[in-house]
């Protein structure tokens, strides 16, 4: 168990190593470096070129410029940006987190939501509300998120005028400061996250209740309820941690969009604006945050089910 | 290909069955009609639009819906009907070069690892699992903004990361067959290596790859789409549902038509080929609902 433990997180280490690399070795091979993007017009002239460079420190082989970003990155300093004055870590952290009240705000609606509708669903298959939900989950899964947002704001801001359809609070503004304007954006998050977890948990409970043992239960006379709470539910609800994962992993760029219909200032928009001024060491920084809570997440999702299912621990165990 | 007669009857056979299920299924009805229909309409609305999608008429800019134009016009005065019926080609177009070329390169790439496995394997799903760790809309930004956007940068673009995760899908559909009894059963007979592969684990994987296929169908549509609608996909003139929601947007409290319209033509598809997917995995007796997007 502690081996499969330290086997996992080592692993996910890895990945976010190669990440590092991948992120690093993209931009070095993207044509023009920081100072042509700087200098902008001004690139023509050779001896300016090379005197930013040697500001900058660009002249070093790459490898060494590699280890110091690593470094850099690991004590929480991320360089500075390509103006080269700003530092990277002010911009970002003020984005970060909003960008992580707004996903909070959107699990907290969105997870306990889909739980419940997919137990619903999945118990009622096939009758009203089964339909209801399944069919409003496929127009949430399928439709693109700046469709629904869009949708919703015509709706809810533009006709019905209930709540302010676009985010004008500044980025470094406390989070209280955000209401309602959030509550938008997080509708819309929560509608998408909440329908690809609520068929997960649907066609779970669907697997378990004609399984064997529920059979079983039902055959000796266990009540039905107290064969759902206690035999079904806890079978079933098992895979939807991994889902969760895999989900709040995939709005990490889901969000970006919403934050773009919606003028929040998240990380997602602060990827967009960078990209297209291609202030790549904000974008190489972003990428590095993302992945890496990417790779957490996963990892504290298949930690947890090891935790709660004593099959898997054992079956890993042998491996 | 060496494929004898038999099995190619035994195949033409199960194409067959396989679309005999799809259409018994109200998803798949539903879903292949909604296809076809936006395949049909992508080839044919140039003939059938009624106005130029690109002529601008300032007179008529942001006008409600009337006889002469059905659905109004936009900010520049353009017909919306002509440019959300011609609104899908290009989408279509990316996307549907894009797909198999997707589900070719990393479903190649998936089974050739899965089979040889060891050392080489780990590694390579080591870098898939960096790559699937980055947000889509970043990585594919950096190379829009880098390379240009236009097809021509677009289609090996989604190619190329639309493929990454389909290595993991086929890699996995790989081993869990490999395992299988009829594997064994066939090694025992004293099958070559290569008829093994070929007789009795490509047909096998296959199916799972189509259905990565159509899935990987309309997430790309829905990057696609994303992509034009923040500024990084088609260029204008280019009539796109995505560009035309995003240039609409600004007007919608007091000319909604113009956003209404493109979201039904892009909803209208995703959700067909999201359908026809769905009935396609129920057919093939895949489970379709475990997987999340990545």
């Amino acid at each position: 168990m502690l081996f499969m433990l330290i086997r996992r997180v080592l692993l996910g280490g890895v990945t976010v190593c190669i990440v590092s690399l991948i992120i690093f070795a993209g931009v070095e091979m993207l044509p023009g470096d920081a100072c042509t993007q700087f200098l902008g017009e001004y690139q023509a002239d050779e001896e300016l070129l090379a005197q930013c460079r040697k500001d900058l420190d660009l002249n070093r082989p790459p490898i060494d410029r590699f280890a110091e970003w690593t470094q850099g990155a690991i004590t929480g300093d991320l360089g500075l940006a390509a103006d080269g004055t700003t530092k990277i870590s002010t911009i970002v952290g003020d984005r970060l987190k909003n960008s992580l009240l707004l996903a909070f705000l959107a699990m907290a609606v969105g997870i306990p939501l889909a739980l419940f509708l997919g137990v619903v669903s999945g118990l009622w298959r096939d009758r009203l509300p089964d339909i209801i939900a399944s069919t409003l989950a496929i127009f949430a899964m399928t439709i693109p998120e700046f469709v629904s947002a869009t949708l919703l704001i015509l709706v809810l801001s533009v006709w019905l005028g209930w709540l302010p359809g676009i985010v004008l609070t500044s980025a470094a503004a406390p989070a209280s400061e955000f209401f309602p304007e959030i509550l938008l954006p997080m509708i819309v998050l929560s509608f998408v996250m909440c329908a690809h977890i609520m068929r997960m948990v649907r066609s779970s409970v669907i697997d378990v209740m004609a399984s064997d043992y529920v059979q079983m239960a039902t055959l000796k006379g266990v009540p039905y309820w107290q064969m759902v709470f206690r035999h079904a539910l806890p079978n079933a609800l098992l895979p939807a941690i991994n889902v969760v994962a895999l989900t709040i992993a995939w709005l990490l760029g889901g969000v970006v969009v919403i934050e773009v219909v919606f003028n929040y200032p998240g990380l997602g928009r602060l990827m967009i604006d960078s990209i297209s001024d291609r202030n790549l060491p904000v974008v190489q920084s972003i990428a590095l945050i993302v992945a890496s809570v990417y790779v957490c997440v996963n990892l504290a999702a298949d930690l947890l089910t090891m935790i709660a299912n004593p099959k898997l621990r054992t079956m890993y165990m042998r491996k | 290909m060496t494929v004898s007669s038999t099995s190619h009857q035994q195949e033409h056979g199960r194409f067959i069955t396989v679309m005999k299920d799809i259409l018994a299924r109200p998803s798949g009805r539903i879903g292949l009609t909604l296809v076809l229909f936006h395949i049909l309409l992508a080839l044919l609305s140039p003939l059938i639009a009624p106005y130029d999608f690109k002529l601008q008429n300032s007179s008529l800019m942001l006008s409600p819906p009337s006889s002469e134009h059905w659905l109004g016009a936009d900010h520049l005065g353009r017909d919306i009907l002509s440019r959300t019926l011609m609104g899908g080609r290009e989408a279509l177009l990316v996307t549907g070069i894009a797909t198999p070329l997707a589900v070719i390169w990393g479903g190649f790439i998936g089974i050739l690892f899965g089979l040889v496995g060891g050392r080489v394997d780990e590694v390579l799903m080591r870098i898939v699992d960096a790559f699937l760790s980055l947000p889509w809309i970043l990585k594919m930004l950096v190379l829009i903004v880098t390379f240009g956007t236009g097809i021509g940068v677009l289609i090996p673009t989604l190619t190329f990361f639309y493929g990454i995760p389909v290595i993991r899908v086929a890699r996995a559909a790989t081993h869990d067959i490999i395992a299988r009894d009829f594997v064994w059963a066939a090694k025992a007979r004293g099958h070559s290596r290569i008829s093994i592969i070929w007789r009795e684990l490509l047909p096998n994987v296959l199916d799972t790859l189509m259905v990565e296929g159509a899935m990987r169908w309309s997430w790309m549509l829905l990057a696609f789409s994303s992509l034009s609608f923040l500024g990084f996909g088609v260029s204008p003139p280019t009539p796109d549902w995505g560009l035309m929601i995003s240039d609409a947007r600004g007007f919608m409290s007091f000319a909604p038509w113009g956003v209404i319209a493109p979201v039904i033509g892009l909803s209208s598809l995703i959700i067909g080929i999201n359908l026809s997917a769905d009935a396609l995995a129920k057919a093939l007796g895949i489970d379709r609902a475990q997987k999340a997007p990545m």
